[in-house]
C-alpha cells in the first residue's frame, strides 16, 4: 500500500538544499549580465529638486542611471499596478515622479556591468532634496484615525462587524472590568534571502520583440507575472516567471517588491539581461508589520461570565494605501459575548505600506484580547484555563453566528495544560521561583487562525516511464509544500513517492494563488487530489481498452490504484500496470489538469478555523530583568496533519518566532527622520538558538469534512499566533509586573 | 617583527585612507556601507603575528593576527585568565570569532545606527569641517546603545558631541586585566597601557584610540596571572548570544578569606572605551565581599552617568549588573 499522508516524510527538496543545489532568484546565471543597485532616499518626505549622474555616468562599464527624469513610461492608471494583495489605494510606482513619500524610497538604480561598479557608481549619485516636515509616529497622531478604504483583499481579511448591544454601558456596569492599552512597533520580516531579481532578456523577431524569463523572489509566481505584464503592457506568453525556492518570505512575497519593476525596466531599455538584488538595509524599504496601538476594555460577572468586550485597534498605513489586516475580530470569534464593539481604524503616515506578515493582524489581536483576558482572570481570581473553558464560543458571533466547520480547542486546552503541567501553577504572581534570583512564571494563551481553501490548477502526468510528474505554480517558502504534495500525490495515485514528483513556482505551470494565508497545503493539496483523481478515472479508461484487458468489464469502483497499478479489488491478483498503459496509449505520456475549486455553497454555512493553546514558562532575573523561555507547549487543532515532521516544524518555527515577536523584534524608528535605524541583522534581533529550549508540540485530533475533501486546515501561522501572549501573560505571572507593549526588552521590566 | 617594521615605513601608508585589513569582519562591513572608504587596503595578514607565548614577568603575549577563538580556547589563557577567555565566548558568534583577530577587535568601532547609515549626521563619520551631514544624529534620536558615561554634550559647535559607545567585550576583561598594547610604528616600537590606549571623544569623536597615522598593533601583553579564582565577566544584552552588550562588567578579586584584598571592575557598554576607576575599586579593598559593601563602588562607578532617553536605563542596569558580578566574583552567587 502507498498509504504517505500522515507519515512524516522527510522533506523531499531537503538534498538539493542542503547540498546548494537549489537555486534562488538572485542565483541563476546567463551570459552577459548586467547588475543593478538601487540608490535609496536619505529622506522620509519632499521632492528632489536635483539629481546628478554625471559622475556614476562618466565610469566605464556603467550603462545607465534610471531616474525618474528618464525612467520609461509605464501604464498610467492604478490598477494596473495592483496586484493579487494589494489593498485600497495607489501602488507604489518606482521612480514615478520627483517625490519622496518615505524614508530609504529607491530613487535611482545604476546598471553595470559588474555589481561591484555598479554598487560604487551608486554612491556617486548626488541628490539635492527639497525635504518637508515628515511625520512617522503613529502614538503621536491617534486623533486623526479613520475608517479605513474597502478593498478586495477584505474578503479574506474581514473589516470588523458592526457593534452588537451596548459595550459600553455593559462595561460601566460590569462588577469586574480591566482596560487596557497595547502598543506594538513595527516589524520587518527579513527572510535570509534578499530580495532579488533576475531578467534573463531574448529578442526576437525583428529584434524589436523581447520574451523575459524572470527568477524572482516571490511567494506567487503568478502574482509577479501578472504585475509585470499589466505595467509593462508585454502578453503573458513573452513573460515567464520562475520561483522554484524561496528562501523565507513570512509574507514579504506576497506582493511584488520594486527590485522586480526595476529590473525588468532596466532589461527592456537596456535590452540586456539584469540581475537586481536588495541590500539587507534595503529590507526595510518596503512592507512590514505595521505598528498598532490598541485599547481593550473588559467586563465580567462576578461568576466570570464576559459581559463586555471592546477592542480597538489604530494602525499605521502608508499616504498612498490602505492596508488593513483583521486585528480586533479574533476576540468575538473566540469570546461571545453580548455586548461588543470592535473597531479597527487607520492612520496614514509618511511610511511605505504595511504587508502582511505571518499571521498578520491575527498574532497583533490575539497578543491584546489575550493579556487581557489573563488580567481580568487576575482581577476574577479565576484560572486562564477555566474562564477560557466558561466564555468557550461555539458559534462565530463576527460571521453571522455561523457554527465551526470543527473545533477542538478544548482538547487544546486539556491535553497542553496536562503536557506542561499547568496544575502546578501557584497563580499568585512572584510566588514561584528557581535557582539564584530567578523568578519563575507560567502563563497561557488561545491562538487562532483561519482556515480557508482558495481555487487552484494542477496538471498530473504520467510519464512515458511510468513515473508521475505533478505540477502547480504555487511556492514552498520553507513550509514544505514540495514534500505534502508529493505525498498527496502518491497516495492518491496509489504509488510509492519515490516515483512521485512534484514541481512549482513557474507561470508556465497551472495557476495557483500566491502563497499565503494558511492556504497553501488546503488549496493546492485539493487541486492535486482532483488532478490525481481526474488521471485515475483517464488511466481506467485507457486500461479497459486495452487489447484483452483483465479489466475490460471492471467499473471505477471496482479497482484500486496501487504500487503503480490499476488492480480488481476482490482478486489484486489481476491488475494493470501504469506502464502497460501508458503502452496503450501509443507510449505517449498521460496527462490531466484540473482545477478545483472551493465547495463555497457548503463552506460558507461555517466559520473556520485553526486553534491553539499556548503554555510557556519563563525565568526572570528579579534585578537584572533578563527573560528567559525555558519551556513551550503549543496544542494545536489544525485539521488532519498530512506530514507529522513538516508540520511540526512549521509550529516550532511560529513558536520561535512568537518569542522573538514578544521579547526582541523591533524595528526602531527615528521619527525627526521618519528613518528605521537598526537596519541589520545585527542591532535588529531575531531569536538565536541561545535564546531557543524546550518547545514541544501537540496536534489534538481534528476531524473536518468541511473545509475541504482533504481535511487539512494550515499550519503556517497557528504556531505563533498565542505566543506572545502566553509569554507576556508568564512575565506578569513570574515578575508581578504588567508589560503591555511589545517586545518586552529587559528596560521595559526596570 | 623585520617584516613589520617594513611595511609601517612604506610610502603607500602615507597615502590618505590606506587600512589594514585582518580578519576583515568589521572593516568590510563598514566599507559595504560607503562608512569606511579606504584609499588601499594593505592585508596584514602575512605578518608572523600569530603565536601565543609567555613573556618575562610570568606574563603572556598576545600576538595581533591570533584569533579571538584561538586566543580564548588557547590552554595557557583558559588557566591563567580565565576571565578574558569567558569574556571573548561572550561576543559575537563562533563564526565570527573565527575570523576576528585581537588587533582587530581593539580596532572596531561604535556600533551606532546613526555612524552606519550615511544619510544619517554623525561627528564621528563626518567630523565638522567634512562635507557629509554633521552633528550627532544619537542625541535626541534613537540611542537606546548609546554611553551614559564619558560622553560629550553640548558643545558650542555641535560639531563634537558624541555619545557612541565602544563595543568590544574583549577589551573590557583587558582593561581589567591591565594589559599592555604593543605597537610598532615608522618611529619604532612603543607600548600603550590598555587604559589609555582607547580615548573618550572629547573635541575629535572621529579619534577612537590613540594610535598614530601609520602605526600597527602586533601584540597584547598580559601581566602576570591574577584572578583566576574569583573572575566575572556579566554581559548584558537583547539575547542570549550574539548580540552586543547593552550594559557588560568584567571584575577581577584578589580574596583572602572572605575580604577583598584586590579589585579590578572594568564597564563595557556605556562609553567610548572601557570605563574604569581605580577610586572606586579602593572603596572596596580590605572590605568584606558583602553586598552592601559593593553598593557604594557600583554608586562611585556610575558618578555623573547621564542618560539621554532610551537609554537612561543604562545607569540603573549598570548598577545592579556591578553588584551582581562582584557578588559572582566573590561567589556569593550562582554565576548561571
Ligand atoms: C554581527 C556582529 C556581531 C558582533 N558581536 C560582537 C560582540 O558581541 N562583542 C564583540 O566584542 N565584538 C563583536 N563583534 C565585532 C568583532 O569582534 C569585530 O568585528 C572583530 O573583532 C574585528 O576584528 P577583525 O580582525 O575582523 O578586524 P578587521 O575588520 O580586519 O579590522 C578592523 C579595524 O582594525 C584595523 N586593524 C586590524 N588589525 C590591526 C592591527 N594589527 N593594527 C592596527 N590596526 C588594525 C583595521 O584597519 C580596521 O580598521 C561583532 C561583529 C559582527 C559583524
Ligand atoms: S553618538 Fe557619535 S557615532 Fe553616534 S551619531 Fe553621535 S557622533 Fe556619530
Amino acid at each position: 500500500m502507498n498509504n504517505v499522508i500522515g507519515k512524516p516524510i522527510t522533506r523531499v527538496d531537503g538534498p538539493e538544499k542542503v547540498t546548494g543545489k537549489a537555486k534562488y532568484a538572485a542565483e541563476f546565471n546567463v551570459p552577459d549580465l548586467t547588475y543593478g543597485y538601487v540608490v535609496s532616499s536619505g529622506i522620509a518626505k519632499g521632492k528632489i529638486t536635483h539629481i546628478d549622474t554625471t559622475e556614476a555616468l562618466a565610469l566605464a562599464g556603467v550603462l545607465q542611471v534610471f531616474t525618474h527624469e528618464n525612467r520609461p513610461h509605464t501604464a498610467w492608471f492604478d490598477i494596473s499596478y495592483k496586484d493579487q494583495d494589494a489593498p485600497a489605494g495607489s501602488p507604489f510606482r518606482p521612480l514615478h515622479n520627483a517625490d519622496v513619500t518615505y524614508s530609504g524610497q529607491p530613487i535611482a538604480l545604476v546598471v553595470a556591468e559588474t555589481f561591484e561598479l555598479a554598487r560604487y557608481a551608486a554612491s556617486l549619485v548626488k541628490v539635492v532634496y527639497d525635504a518637508k516636515p515628515s511625520h512617522t509616529d503613529l502614538e503621536a497622531h491617534l486623533s486623526e484615525a479613520r475608517d479605513p478604504q474597502w478593498a478586495p483583499t477584505n474578503f479574506l481579511k474581514p473589516l470588523p462587524p458592526k457593534p452588537r448591544g451596548d459595550s459600553k454601558q455593559a462595561f460601566l456596569d460590569a462588577p469586574v472590568q480591566m482596560a487596557a492599552h497595547y502598543v506594538h512597533g513595527v516589524q520587518h520580516h527579513n527572510p535570509l534571502e534578499m530580495f532579488a531579481t533576475m531578467v534573463q532578456y531574448e529578442s526576437y523577431g525583428n529584434e524589436d520583440k523581447a520574451r523575459l524569463t524572470i527568477y524572482d523572489k516571490t511567494q506567487g509566481a503568478p502574482n509577479s507575472q501578472l504585475y509585470v505584464t499589466q505595467i509593462f503592457g508585454m502578453s503573458s506568453s513573452d513573460v515567464r516567471v520562475v520561483s522554484p525556492y524561496v528562501g523565507g518570505g513570512f509574507g514579504s512575497g506576497l506582493r511584488p517588491q520594486y527590485q522586480l519593476f526595476l529590473a525588468v525596466m532596466a532589461a527592456r531599455e537596456l535590452k540586456r539581461s539584469v540581475r537586481l538584488t536588495l541590500t539587507r538595509q534595503q529590507m526595510w524599504t518596503f512592507g512590514h508589520r505595521p505598528a498598532t496601538v490598541q485599547t481593550v476594555a473588559l467586563g465580567a460577572s462576578s461568576e466570570g461570565k464576559l459581559t463586555a468586550l471592546n477592542h480597538k485597534a489604530i494602525a499605521a498605513t502608508s499616504q498612498f494605501e490602505d492596508y488593513t489586516e483583521t486585528v480586533v475580530n479574533w476576540s468575538n470569534v473566540l469570546y461571545p459575548c453580548d455586548d461588543v464593539t470592535l473597531e479597527y481604524k487607520l492612520k496614514s503616515l509618511d511610511i511605505y505600506s504595511p504587508l502582511d506578515m505571518r499571521a498578520p493582524g491575527g498574532v497583533t489581536g490575539d497578543h491584546a484580547i489575550e493579556s487581557a483576558i489573563d488580567e481580568l482572570c487576575y482581577k476574577l481570581g479565576m484560572d486562564p484555563v477555566e474562564f477560557r473553558l466558561k466564555n468557550y464560543s461555539e458559534i462565530d458571533q463576527t460571521d453571522k453566528d455561523k457554527p465551526f466547520s470543527s473545533k477542538e480547542l478544548r482538547e487544546c486546552f486539556r491535553q497542553g495544560a496536562e503536557r506542561f503541567g499547568w496544575d502546578k501553577r501557584n497563580p499568585t504572581p512572584r510566588s514561584m521561583r528557581g535557582e539564584g534570583h530567578n523568578l519563575i512564571g507560567y502563563g497561557m494563551a488561545t491562538g487562532i487562525w483561519d482556515a480557508s481553501q482558495m481555487p487552484a490548477r494542477a496538471e498530473a502526468v504520467l510519464t512515458v516511464n511510468g513515473k508521475l510528474r505533478v505540477s502547480s505554480a504555487t511556492a514552498d517558502i520553507g513550509t514544505g509544500t514540495y514534500t505534502i504534495m508529493a505525498q498527496i500525490a502518491a497516495e492518491t495515485m496509489g504509488m510509492p513517492i519515490e516515483d512521485v514528483i512534484f514541481r512549482l513556482g513557474d507561470t508556465d505551470m497551472p495557476l495557483a494563488p500566491i502563497q499565503g494565508g494558511s492556504w497553501t497545503a488546503s488549496t493546492v493539496g485539493s487541486a492535486v487530489k482532483t488532478v490525481c483523481d481526474d488521471l485515475k478515472k483517464t488511466l481506467f479508461k485507457t486500461a479497459r481498452k486495452m487489447a484483452g484487458s483483465p479489466l475490460a468489464k471492471a467499473k471505477l469502483e471496482d479497482v484500486l490504484f496501487d504500487d503503480g497499478s490499476i488492480k480488481l479489488k476482490n482478486d489484486p491478483s489481476v491488475a494493470v500496470s501504469f506502464i502497460d498503459i501508458v503502452g496503450q496509449n501509443g507510449g505517449r505520456a498521460i496527462s490531466e489538469t484540473s482545477t478545483s475549486l472551493p465547495d463555497m455553497l457548503n463552506q460558507k454555512k461555517y466559520s473556520r478555523h485553526t486553534h491553539s493553546a499556548a503554555f510557556v514558562e519563563v525565568q526572570v532575573d528579579e534585578e537584572l530583568n533578563t527573560i528567559k523561555v525555558t519551556r513551550a507547549v503549543s496544542a494545536i487543532a489544525g485539521g488532519r496533519i498530512l506530514n507529522p515532521r513538516t508540520a511540526r516544524s512549521q509550529i516550532i518555527g511560529g513558536m520561535v518566532w512568537g518569542i522573538g515577536s514578544a521579547l526582541q523584534e523591533d524595528s526602531a524608528m527615528d521619527h525627526r527622520y521618519g528613518r528605521f535605524m537598526n537596519h541589520n541583522l545585527a542591532e535588529y534581533h531575531v531569536p538565536v538558538f541561545a535564546d531557543i529550549h524546550d518547545l514541544d508540540v501537540l496536534f489534538v485530533e481534528e476531524h473536518d469534512e468541511i473545509v475541504n475533501p482533504l481535511g487539512v486546515k494550515g499550519l503556517g501561522e497557528i504556531g505563533l499566533v498565542a505566543m506572545p501572549a502566553a509569554i507576556a501573560n508568564a512575565v506578569f505571572h513570574a515578575t508581578g509586573k504588567r508589560v503591555y507593549d511589545l517586545p518586552i526588552q529587559l528596560d521595559r521590566l526596570l | 617583527m623585520e617584516a613589520v617594521g617594513e611595511l609601517t615605513t612604506e610610502k603607500s601608508l602615507d597615502s590618505a585612507g590606506a587600512k589594514f585589513i585582518a580578519g576583515g569582519t568589521n572593516l568590510i562591513d563598514l566599507m559595504k556601507e560607503n562608512v569606511e572608504r579606504p584609499g588601499r587596503l594593505v592585508d596584514i595578514n602575512h605578518l608572523p603575528l600569530n603565536t601565543i607565548e609567555e613573556i618575562e614577568d610570568g606574563g603572556l603575549r598576545l600576538d595581533a593576527l591570533v584569533s579571538n577563538a584561538d586566543t580564548a580556547y588557547h590552554p595557557l589563557v583558559e588557566q591563567r585568565y580565565p576571565l578574558l577567555s569567558q569574556t571573548i565566548l561572550a561576543g559575537a558568534s563562533p563564526q565570527l570569532r573565527n575570523m576576528a583577530t585581537n588587533g582587530g577587535n581593539l580596532f572596531q568601532r561604535t556600533r551606532c545606527y546613526y555612524f552606519y547609515d550615511t544619510a544619517m549626521p554623525c561627528n564621528k563619520r563626518e567630523p565638522g569641517q567634512n562635507a557629509g551631514p554633521s552633528g550627532c544624529g544619537a542625541i535626541g534620536g534613537y540611542n537606546r546603545i548609546h554611553a551614559i558615561l564619558g560622553t560629550t554634550e553640548g558643545t558650542e559647535d555641535g560639531q563634537s558631541q558624541c555619545i557612541a559607545t565602544y563595543p568590544s567585550d574583549m577589551a573590557v576583561a583587558l582593561a581589567a586585566l591591565e594589559a599592555v598594547i604593543r605597537v610598532t610604528g615608522p618611529n619604532g616600537e612603543r607600548t600603550i597601557p590598555i587604559g589609555e590606549f582607547h580615548r573618550l571623544p572629547g573635541q575629535e569623536p572621529q579619534r577612537d584610540n590613540t594610535l598614530e597615522p601609520g602605526e600597527i598593533v602586533t601584540a597584547i601583553d598580559l601581566p602576570a596571572p591574577r584572578f583566576v579564582d574569583n573572575h566575572m565577566y556579566l554581559k548584558l544584552r537583547d539575547r542570549a548570544s550574539y548580540a552586543f552588550a547593552l550594559v557588560s562588567v568584567a571584575v577581577g578579586l584578589e580574596m583572602e578569606g572572605d575580604v577583598v584584598k584586590d579589585v579590578r571592575i572594568a564597564l563595557g557598554g556605556v562609553a567610548h572605551k572601557p570605563w574604569r576607576k581605580p577610586e572606586a575599586e579602593a572603596l572596596l579593598v580590605g572590605k568584606t565581599a558583602t553586598k552592601e559593601n559593593f553598593r557604594p563602588v557600583a554608586d562611585s562607578l556610575l558618578e555623573g552617568a547621564v542618560g539621554y532617553g532610551h537609554n537612561t536605563f543604562k545607569i540603573e542596569l549598570a548598577h545592579r549588573a556591578i553588584i551582581r558580578a562582584l557578588g559572582q566574583a566573590a561567589k556569593l552567587e550562582p554565576t548561571a
